[in-house]
Parts: C-alpha cells; structure tokens; sequence
C-alpha cells in the first residue's frame, strides 16, 4: 500500500509524486462543483473562520463584563474550561438533532472552545492598560466609552491577536474533526476519501493543506497586528511587542498562565 | 437529567470488560502513556533550547507546527500504516501534547531573570546546576501549566480511539451516537468531563507540592 516502505530515496520520491498525482487530478471537478479538493478548502476555511469570529464576537463583551466586574471572571473562566474539555466529537453529535448537517453543526462547538483561548486574552490585554495612559485619557475628557473604543482596546489589541492566533490554529485543526458527523472541509478528504478507502494520498494531502491553512492564516495574522498597531514597531513600542509574546506563551498554555491560580 | 441518572444507576454498567470502570481505566491508560512519552520528549529539549538558547526559534516554529496537525489526520495516516491499534493513538495524542510542554518549557526556562542566573553563577554553580537548581525549578509553574493544557487535550481528544476500534471512553459516545442512545453518549461525555476536571484538581495539588513557596507567594502577589 505504501510504496515508501521500499526503503531507499526512489521510493519516497516515487511516493511523494503520487500523491502530488492525485491532489492535482482531483484538485477541482469543473462539471461537478461539489467534488474535489478545492470545495473541502473552502469549506474548511468557512467553517474555521467562521467558528473564530463567531468566538470573538462572544469573548469581545463578556471579556469587557469580566473586566468591569471582577467578581464574574473566575466561574465564567472555570465554565469555558470545562466547556473546552467536553470531546468535540460528543459536541457535535449533540449538535446533529438541532442542527443537522448545517455548518452550525460544526461552527457553534468550535466557536465555544475558541473561548478558552480568547476570554483569558481579551481579559489580560484589556487589563494590562497603563493607569496613567487610562488616567491621561480621562484628563483629555474621554468618556468611558470612548476611552473603550479609543484608549484601552487599540492597547489590548498586540494580546488578543496572540490569542486569535492560536486559537485559530487550533480551531483550524479541529474542524477536520468535524468529518466524523459528516462536515468538516479538509477532513473529509481524510475521513472518506482516506481513511474508509484506505487511501493513503487523501490522508497526506489533506493534513499538508491543514498545516499550510493554519501557517497562512497565522503569517496573515502576524500582518494584520503590525497594521492594527504601528507604534508597537518604533523606539518605544517594545514593552508591547514582549507583553503580546509572553500572553501568546501563555494562550499557549490556555491563555490563564498564573492568573487562574489554584483552582480548576 | 435523568436520563443521566438512569444510565449511572444501572448496575450493568459498573461490571464487565464494556463497564465504566473498565472504560474508565483504558482510557486513563492511554491518556498517562501518551502525556507521559510526551513529557519525556517535550521537557528535556525545552530545558535544554531554554538554558542554552541554541535551536529555540526553531523548536517553537516546529511547536506551533505541530500544533497545526490534524489529530485524526495523523490517527488514520499511522492506521494505514501501522494497522489498528495502541500505537496510532498514542501516536497522535503524543502530537497533541507535545507542543503545549515544549513551548511553556522553552518560555518558562528562558524567561528566568538574568539576575537570577548571574547570581547563581556567582555562587560559584556550573551550567547544569543553574539549570536544575535554579531554572527548573523557577519555571516549574509554567511547565506544570503546559502539561496541564496538555493533559486536559489528551483526555478529550482520547475519545477518538474509539474510532479505530480501540477502548476507552469514547467508545460510549461513538456507539451511542450509533445506537442513537442519548444516554450514553451523555453519560460518556460527562465522565470524559469529570476525568478532565479530576486532572485538573491534580494539577493544582501538583503545584502545591512541587512549586517552591516563595514562588507561589511571587504568582499570587502577582495577581
């Protein structure tokens, strides 16, 4: 089944090629717009993008209550983390009855557990507002929501785009999950194509577009933070760019890092 | 609700080799072997990346690389070539876990404060006796952080092994989904979820007995 178990660099490359072959055979199907590889990509960036913007519309406001009332941010937090380790499978076969075979399906599971990753983000990006840049905005005669929309979110943007950008890896990946009940973009490739015909290039070929996906979106990201915050670029920026780094250390380690403390 | 109740009353559930505390036990099983090998793998080259600050770029680009693989891709691809079995999944869980501890160890490890580590070589330490009696223990907490994200993953996503035609608790909720009974895709669900919450109880208790006081002092004064 593998021509790579021959050992030797011909078989690699022999193998390499064959599933170069296949992903161009069946790149597009011009007669039948639902086959082939670019119908799965498209449909696996509309479900992940999807899903991460439905999760940071969500993580927007509530991360803005559980600034302004402190009190609500360690059970909301304790919520979205036991909502994150729900299996996603279980989600989305919970979902099939409402939902059925609709991108809700997929999206609504997928936005909750970019939760766990964004809330802890906005929350610290929004809280690590210098007093004296917030107090500088009142002396200037900004109201409190002007000074929101003006002051404190440009300032907390570096800290949620890390957020956004490992939560969007990450729910890029998962949404391949999703083939199993039937949706999932480039997961289906992996799960129909591959797996149930014991086919090896579809497998191969849908993880590479996976990775390259999540790569493109990450560097798209990466750009999108330079634009939305050019003073984090010149002389005095840096404070900001090493606090965006250490919360992406931290969203790596579901964005809590120390602030949740003790409890679960 | 009930439902729930009904499915963890019934006796039938709590005995044989399709029980829960069979279920239960397979996928513990699965989740220590592959968090375990993960951490063999992850913390040794974050500690080293992190003390010598040789390969750092490159171990977190491969991170977060990894970090993009799709699990049941990786799954089915080792399936194919591996056939059915344990190796597939704790393949992929490896996967899954790996980035997490590395990237927190490499971070936890290089973030300790440089006067920190000249006052350690002033003291007269070697290279490896800043890295054990002083790094290590300095990024414990993010360490443990990193194994907790970690583990909490590979607890949920370990459910997928049932897929391949192995145990675990995921066997509940895919053949519930197959049975169309709710009440034992719930009840699987909501043992998958109890599993995650008992680990991250773990978790906390780890970091009281493994996290030096002045340590845990410095994060909650930080907070």
């Amino acid at each position: 089944m593998i021509a790579a178990d021959a050992s030797g660099g011909a078989g690699v490359l022999d193998w390499v090629l064959r599933v170069v072959d296949w992903a161009v055979a069946d790149w597009s199907h011009p007669g039948d717009p639902n086959r082939g590889i670019l119908p799965r990509l498209l449909e696996h960036m509309r479900l992940a993008y999807g899903s991460i913007l439905i999760g940071l519309i969500i993580a927007l406001p509530l991360g803005l209550a559980c600034v302004r009332w402190r009190p609500v941010y360690p059970p909301v937090l304790t919520g979205v983390n036991v909502l994150y380790a729900v299996p996603s499978i279980a989600l989305f076969f919970l979902m099939l009855p409402y939902t059925g075979f609709s991108d809700w399906t997929a999206v609504v599971p997928l936005a909750l557990y970019t939760l766990v990753i964004l809330l802890p983000n906005v929350v610290d990006g929004l809280r690590q507002v210098p007093e004296h840049v917030r107090q500088a905005a009142v002396a200037m005669g900004f109201g409190p929501l002007r000074r929101l929309v003006f002051v404190e979110t440009p300032v907390a943007v570096p800290v949620i785009i890390a957020g956004l950008r490992v939560a969007s890896v990450a729910t890029i990946s998962m949404v391949s999950v999703a083939s199993l009940v039937g949706l999932g973009g480039l997961g289906q490739l992996i799960v129909s194509e591959g797996f149930r015909r014991q086919f090896d290039a579809p497998i191969v070929v849908g993880i590479v577009l996976i990775v390259l996906l999540a790569l493109a979106t990450d560097a798209v990201l990466v750009v999108a933070q330079r634009l939305l915050t050019p003073w984090a670029h010149t002389g005095g920026g840096r404070t900001f760019r090493k606090k965006a780094v250490r919360a992406e250390t931290a969203a790596a380690g579901d964005g809590t890092a120390l602030e949740q403390g003790e409890s679960p | 609700m009930t439902l729930l109740v009904d499915w963890f009353s019934d006796p039938a559930q709590w005995t044989g080799p399709a029980g829960i505390p069979t279920r239960v036990l397979e996928h513990v099983y699965y989740s220590l072997l592959a968090l375990a090998l993960s951490a063999a793998i992850a913390v040794p080259v974050g500690l080293l990346t992190g003390h010598t600050g040789v390969g750092g770029f490159l171990t977190t680009s491969l991170a977060n690389f990894a970090r993009a693989l799709p699990t049941i891709g990786v799954l089915f691809l080792i399936v194919l070539l591996a056939g059915i079995g344990l190796v597939p999944v704790v393949c992929a869980l490896v996967a899954l876990a790996v980035p997490p501890i590395l990237v927190n160890t490499h971070e936890g490890v290089r973030g300790v404060d440089a006067r920190l580590k000249d006052a350690a070589l002033g003291m007269g330490m070697r290279g490896r006796e800043v890295l054990f009696k002083l790094e290590l223990p300095v990024a414990a907490p993010l360490i443990l952080l990193g194994m907790r994200t970690a583990a909490v993953q590979v607890i949920a996503t370990a459910t997928i092994a049932a897929y391949v035609g192995v145990g675990g608790l995921g066997r509940y909720i895919v053949d519930g989904q197959a049975r169309q009974d709710l009440s034992m895709l719930l009840g699987g669900s909501v043992l998958v979820v109890g599993l995650a919450v008992l680990t991250t109880l773990l978790f906390a208790g780890l970091r009281r007995l493994l996290v030096a006081p002045g340590l845990r002092a410095e994060a909650a004064a930080a907070r």
